[in-house]
């Protein structure tokens, strides 16, 4: 018994044991309580099948929740990797002891917690008061319904989004470019590359798996945003801006529908899958890379 | 410049270098420039979260002036938040909250990690793999199960509940890190301390934590600023004042009906945004490793 206690798989066992617990009691339990939730009717008194989905599928609120959810989490990632990039170039560019400062004031989007920096927003959006309608009035441009009409709603959800997660790229690429060593930008320059050449033969190459695993890494999690559509909008104006999350939201906890809730919160899953699969091959393909080398 | 006008090849060749010099310069100026855009447009709302918190509710409602300046700046707002009963209940729920989710999140995942990185086992590399997979379980697709799971628990709108469910967002994440961290570790460490007898508890604490303390320090400061910023399960699971952590509590406090205080809600949101804000302004640099671990380590 003793032995058995000092072998060195029991240890780890052992180790890894409350790890173990929790992945398994509170993220694997509770995603497939969710999917045999999403198969119970609404009192969740017995068994409906895949109805709760096709359910939703017959709603046009929620071709609109699939439309915004994909129209938001696309063009924010789109908007996040090349402001991103921009940002990481421009750092790159200058001296690496000035770097620090630079660097230092741009995460601080990133370091706000998001539900208290998205109430600045809220206010900076607000119908009577905007700031941003009295600096656009200077200049001669009418209010602007930030959040009071669908498309400048949509378009400040991201704007907000875009905000928050650029410097998150920004650092990402920036920690991928100082990696990629000096001597390829000086063949590629002596072999005649432009900026532009050196940009499409060196930078993008080095950098092709770390933008990859940012870029997917970002969609999971804007994808599965929350905090900026709630306090923004709560899915108005006339449930046009709803996403997965907060429409799941709306019908599970807030209309008590707890199984068409968990539905619409799955609808997430394929994206998710696929994301996760290709993220998965990057990392695996990069270390097996960083192996070989 | 009268060098310019002279021409002998030397000078010709100097006046090229010269020059290129200036073209660098000027890049470096336009980078510099550009930088200063970004960092004005990305520090223009925490700027006038700031400009706000500092005015009466006269001076916000008063629209001839500038919003983006403050003429009669009053710490009024902060001095009444923190006099406020409930916002100090919030302040104390979440530093409590987060203080006990930071603690098991880091016994748990150091324990895992040294014992994934480290001590193989049957299984271990398809564990480490699957507890990367579930960081990518997102909290907006659990929150409906818990809701259910706390319910039946009876642990609806109490503050501890936070407890059981905060570990899941921040462990996976941290075990993800220590292992790389660890698995940079010579293994010839390890094996020394083996010969001289160490157990591998003694191991982990003397050898693997001390060496690894960049990488737990990174941890621990993710931990913090996950579960300091939550806000669906806060949301959904509490809904009585004394229960409630920082990024609920404020808006549900602050506005009543159609009045909305925002000169409070901006000095609150920014005292609630503070702790993290003073971390980061002094451990940027581990920060910023714990944000890249994810993807460059492991």
């Amino acid at each position: 018994m003793r032995r058995w206690l000092h072998r060195r798989s029991t240890v780890a066992f052992l180790m890894c044991l409350p790890l173990i617990l929790l992945i398994g009691g509170l993220v694997v339990y509770p995603a497939l309580y969710a999917i045999w939730l999403s198969l119970l009717n609404k009192r969740m008194t017995h068994f409906v099948g895949l109805s709760n989905f096709a359910f939703l599928l017959r709603r046009s609120t929620f071709h609109l929740v699939i439309f915004q959810s994909c129209l938001f989490a696309i063009s924010a990632v789109i908007a996040k990797a090349l402001i991103g990039f921009i940002l990481a170039h421009l750092m790159h560019a200058i001296p690496s002891g000035r770097q620090r400062i630079w660097r230092g004031l741009l995460l601080i989007p990133w370091v706000v917690p998001l539900a208290l920096s998205t109430l600045g927003w809220w206010w900076l959006f607000d119908p009577s008061y905007s700031a941003f309608n009295w600096l656009l009035a200077r200049v001669g441009i009418g209010p602007v319904p930030w959040l009071g009409a669908t498309g400048w709603a949509r378009f400040s959800m991201i704007l907000v989004n875009t905000w928050y997660g650029a410097p998150f790229f920004m650092i990402m690429y920036l920690a991928a470019l100082k990696s990629v060593p000096e001597q390829l930008f000086e063949a590629a320059a002596i072999d005649g590359a432009g900026a532009w050449g050196k940009l499409r033969y060196v930078t993008l190459p080095m950098m092709r798996n770390i933008i990859s695993i940012t870029v997917l890494f970002s969609l999971i999690v804007t994808f599965a945003d929350f905090t900026i559509v709630r306090i923004l909008t709560n899915g108005g104006p006339r449930d046009t801006t709803h996403i997965f999350a907060t429409y799941a939201f709306e019908v599970g906890i807030a209309s008590g529908d707890v199984p068409l809730g968990a539905s619409v919160s799955l609808f997430m899953l394929p994206i998710l899958a696929i994301a996760s699969f290709l993220i998965l091959r990057g990392v695996t393909r990069r270390d097996r890379e960083m192996a070989a080398a | 410049m009268s060098v310019a006008t002279a021409a002998s090849p030397a000078l010709a060749a100097r006046r090229h270098s010269h020059s290129l010099a200036r073209q660098r310069r000027w890049a470096l100026r336009g980078s510099y420039a550009a930088l200063g855009v970004f960092v004005v447009m990305f520090l223009a709302p925490p700027f006038y979260m700031l400009v706000t918190s500092l005015k009466t509710s006269a001076e916000i409602s008063e629209q001839r002036t500038s919003p983006w300046l403050v003429a009669h700046p009053t710490l009024r707002n902060f001095l009444d938040l923190i006099a406020n009963d409930h916002y100090r209940m919030f302040f104390f729920n979440s530093v409590k909250v987060t203080v006990c989710v930071v603690a098991v999140s880091m016994v748990i995942s150091v324990l895992g990690a040294f014992a994934l990185a480290r001590m193989r086992f049957f299984g271990s590399s398809v564990l480490a793999t699957g507890i990367f997979l579930t960081y990518l379980i997102p909290d907006s697709l659990l929150f409906i199960p818990f809701f259910r799971i706390v319910g039946s628990l009876g642990l609806i709108n109490n503050a501890w509940v936070l407890l059981l469910i905060y570990p899941t967002l921040a462990v996976p994440f941290c075990t993800w890190i220590m292992i790389g961290y660890f698995a940079s570790i010579p293994k010839e460490l390890d094996e020394a301390a083996l010969i001289d007898g160490a157990s591998w508890l003694q191991i982990l604490w003397r050898v693997f934590i001390p060496v690894a303390m960049p990488g737990i320090i990174a941890a621990t400061i993710f931990a913090f600023t996950v579960s300091w910023g939550q806000f669906i399960y806060p949301l959904a699971y509490l809904y009585s004042a004394d229960q409630m952590v920082l990024t609920v509590g404020i808006v549900s406090d602050l506005i009543r009906g159609d009045v909305f205080e925002w000169g409070k809600i901006m000095a609150g949101s920014l005292m609630a945004a503070a702790p993290p804000v003073v971390i980061y302004a002094f451990l940027m640099d581990y920060y910023i490793a714990g944000l890249t671990a994810g993807a460059t380590k492991g």
